[in-house]
């Protein structure tokens, strides 16, 4: 028995001493995600798009094993700095993929800048300050930011839905702030009218004032809410009998609602919105990226269609890979090459063609949407129409987009 | 009553004219003026009722800490996640049985079942040790923490509010008049009206067993003199497990009410222990009657706070605990020693 045993440890060593010695090194890949907090649900599917976009390279870039570091963040600044010093300190990565959120993201663009060796790919975040506030050279994101998210949607609320007062609910901090920013380029251009904002902290459990502070006279109340934020909202305003029209943020309607449990989201058929993705659409490309998705988890464990964190996660790994390739995983000069790389990589993702521009920030299509609900009773969302070739100063010259100045919590005014 | 009167006249004096201005501000047609220095008619009483509300919810689960700090001198910091823990047995419970009162006692039992363990199991073997049980209580609060993020996820859940207890009710409140001159009145979420009855009830019940039977003699004598009262006789260890077997399952049985008017997620332990800090702080730590007005203020704070000054709602709280802590130290309703 016991000679079996040391038998097998020796084999076991051998095998270990065996493998390190004949593959190369891993490359080992830093992946941030908000896996706690208001924006769990939206982390948990990132993680998945990523997992997928490896495994679809059967697990390697440029004949390098990939091994993914998952480091939980809760969408707050710091933690996500408190992550990416870990992954770059303790782990010695020198690629990041994430953040996922807003104000992570801010974050991240300043702290990139103190590593110049690390390659920094957001993998969902949607400030306009990222990329367009004192770039960072070592930062690239292949989504499109909050703001770009809105293109086109205001008009078609104001136009199409006829909805000519709103009121805004949103979380407080900078991803709702850039999405109601450009939102509301396009709502007020066409002449819509905002007539209050409400800004509650990211995580809140009570929505109770600020549903009885929604004021009688608007026809919608457009929402700049996510994840677990947005099913305590439309469930507390289903207690008190509400009856308002909502207009949706990117991703308050997504995915990570419209799958969670409960009745409340069925207060969301018929919301106009807008993002990166469409549940329903029918491009093939979109489709086979569905199917992979849908086949790589078991039905319980994902979403019925993937999230916009998932799809952004799966293109911001593809991206991230695409570059590697290029110059065949070698980082040995702290990433040089690999970022004039990755400047040029075009992406041809499922939810339309991705470039970059000379801020390492994407330029790509949106998605304008509207809630169905489907014949067994899930929620999705129907595809309206897309605004393709959406750059981050929405269609404006470089000065006129200047002069809006930056999204904030009551910026651009939108008074008539 | 007649006697508090007579010994401090100039604060009989506030609090009467204090309740008769909120019992005008409840129940008048504002006029516009009042609506333009104060906001809408509607937005004030729903944070008022909001706040209470919120209160009955931070009563349900700062009584039982309170309870237990009062009788055992043990600051239970793994409470937060006692909460928790009975908010998913509830979620768990109700998705099984589809019955919300099942999820409710079921959470309770459990919980306090938990809880009961906890003390023959941890704190039995360090009494009087302040800093041990402080520090096992963090651990131990950490470790149940990461065992519900293994076993329910990183998700936001919420437990199925009853059909008969779902949509709003009509409350005798006129908020505005039409311009037809037709009120309007307010509609106002009938289960969080059961959440606030409940918790009433719970606590008359409370103060009635503290107060009235022998139980509760037992309970009060131990909060005065823990060692004279085990010299009598009574099997102060017995009292010791069921007083934190109740506490534990008053917070078990919070989890289920917060899962359902707001909603369970990792993270919740935390904040709703860090309110229960507050809360008992404020109230005065041992007392029930302490707890209820702590809870009463500082679900007010937040709601007003919400609405008239948002971006400092979240200091309000605690700025009424530094001013609490600077002028009463032991809480507003402890007693004096």
């Amino acid at each position: 028995m016991r000679k079996a045993l040391m038998a097998a440890v020796a084999a076991c060593a051998l095998i270990a001493a065996g493998g390190t010695g004949q593959a190369q090194e891993k490359l080992r890949i830093g992946v941030m995600a908000t896996l706690s907090g208001a924006l769990t649900s939206g982390g948990e599917d990132g993680v998945r798009g990523a997992q997928i976009a490896l495994k679809q390279r059967g697990g390697k870039i440029a004949g390098r094993e990939v091994e993914f570091i998952i480091a939980a963040t809760d969408a707050s600044p710091d933690s996500a700095l408190r992550a990416a010093r870990k992954l770059v300190e303790q782990d010695k990565v020198q690629l990041i993929l994430g953040p996922l959120s807003g104000s992570e993201g801010i974050a991240m663009r300043d702290y990139s800048k103190t590593v110049p060796n690390v390659t920094v790919v957001d993998a969902s975040s949607g400030a306009l300050e990222t990329t367009y506030v004192n770039p960072s050279p070592n930062y690239f994101r292949f989504n499109s930011n909050g703001a770009m998210w809105m293109a086109g949607l205001g008009d078609y609320v104001f136009k199409d839905k006829g909805y000519k007062k709103l009121a805004v609910i949103g979380e407080d901090y900078s991803f709702p702030y850039t999405q109601v920013f450009g939102f509301a380029l396009g709502y007020c251009k066409a002449g819509g009218q905002i007539v209050q904002r409400q800004w509650v902290p990211l995580g809140t459990k009570d929505f109770g004032s600020v549903i009885a502070n929604i004021p009688d006279d608007v026809d919608a109340v457009f929402l700049a809410l996510g994840g677990g934020d947005s099913v305590n909202f439309l469930n507390q305003y289903g207690q008190t009998g509400g009856k308002a029209k909502f207009v949706g943020g990117s991703i308050m309607v997504d995915q990570t609602v419209l799958s969670s449990r409960g009745n409340a989201k069925r207060l969301l058929v018929g919301t106009p919105s807008s993002g990166g993705v469409a549940d329903a659409w029918d491009d093939p490309k979109w489709k086979a990226w569905v199917k992979a998705y849908q086949d790589a988890f078991p039905a319980d464990k994902r979403f019925a269609s993937p999230s916009l964190f998932a799809t952004n996660y799966y293109n911001a790994f593809n991206g991230m890979a695409t570059g590697l390739e290029k110059v065949n995983a070698d980082l040995s000069d702290g990433g040089a090459k690999l970022r004039a790389e990755l400047a040029k990589v075009e992406l041809d993702a499922p939810n339309g063609p991705i470039k970059l521009d000379d801020d390492r920030q994407a330029i790509a299509t949106t998605f304008i949407t509207e809630v169905v609900e489907t014949p067994n009773g899930e929620l999705t969302n129907k595809f309206v129409r897309t605004v393709p070739n959406v750059s981050k100063t929405m269609g404006l010259s470089a000065e006129a987009f200047k002069a809006v100045g930056l999204p904030s919590r009551t910026n651009p005014e939108c008074k008539p | 009553m007649s006697d508090f009167i007579g010994r401090r006249p100039i604060w009989s004096l506030v609090i009467l004219i204090a309740v008769a201005l909120l019992a005008f501000l409840i129940f008048a047609v504002w006029t516009p003026w009042m609506e333009l220095t104060f906001g809408r008619k509607r937005v004030f009483l729903s944070a008022l009722f909001n706040g209470i509300t919120l209160g009955g919810l931070y009563f349900l689960v700062a009584s039982g800490f309170t309870l237990i700090f009062g009788l055992m001198r043990n600051v239970n910091l793994a409470h937060g996640s006692l909460y928790l823990f009975g908010g998913y047995v509830g979620y768990s419970i109700g998705n099984l049985t589809g019955s919300w009162f099942a999820a409710l006692i079921g959470a309770f039992v459990i919980v306090a079942l938990a809880g009961m363990l906890m003390q023959v199991l941890l704190f039995r073997w360090m009494e009087g040790q302040d800093l041990r049980q402080t520090l096992v209580t963090i651990g131990l609060s950490i470790i149940v923490a990461d065992l519900l993020l293994w076993g329910y996820g990183g998700d936001t859940f919420q437990v199925t509010t009853p059909d008969w207890l779902s949509g709003p009710i009509q409350l005798p409140f006129v908020v505005a008049l039409r311009s037809n001159g037709e009120a309007v009145m307010m509609m106002y979420p009938l289960v969080r009206i059961a959440i606030l009855i409940g918790a009433i009830i719970l606590g008359v019940a409370m103060w009635l067993v503290l107060n009235r039977t022998r139980i509760g003699m037992l309970v009060r004598a131990g909060v005065d003199d823990r060692d004279m009262l085990s010299a009598t006789g009574v099997r102060v260890q017995l009292v010791f497990i069921m007083v934190f077997a109740f506490g534990a399952g008053l917070a078990g049985l919070a989890g289920v009410v917060g899962g359902t008017f707001q909603s369970l997620q990792p993270g919740e332990d935390t904040k709703i222990l860090l309110s229960s800090l507050v809360v008992v702080i404020v109230g005065g730590m041992g007392s029930i009657p302490g707890a209820a007005m702590g809870a009463l203020i500082v679900g007010l704070a937040e709601q007003f706070g919400s609405v008239y000054m948002p971006t400092y709602a979240v200091m309000l709280t605690f700025v009424i605990m530094v001013v609490v802590l600077a002028i009463r130290p032991q809480g507003l309703a402890a007693v004096r020693r």
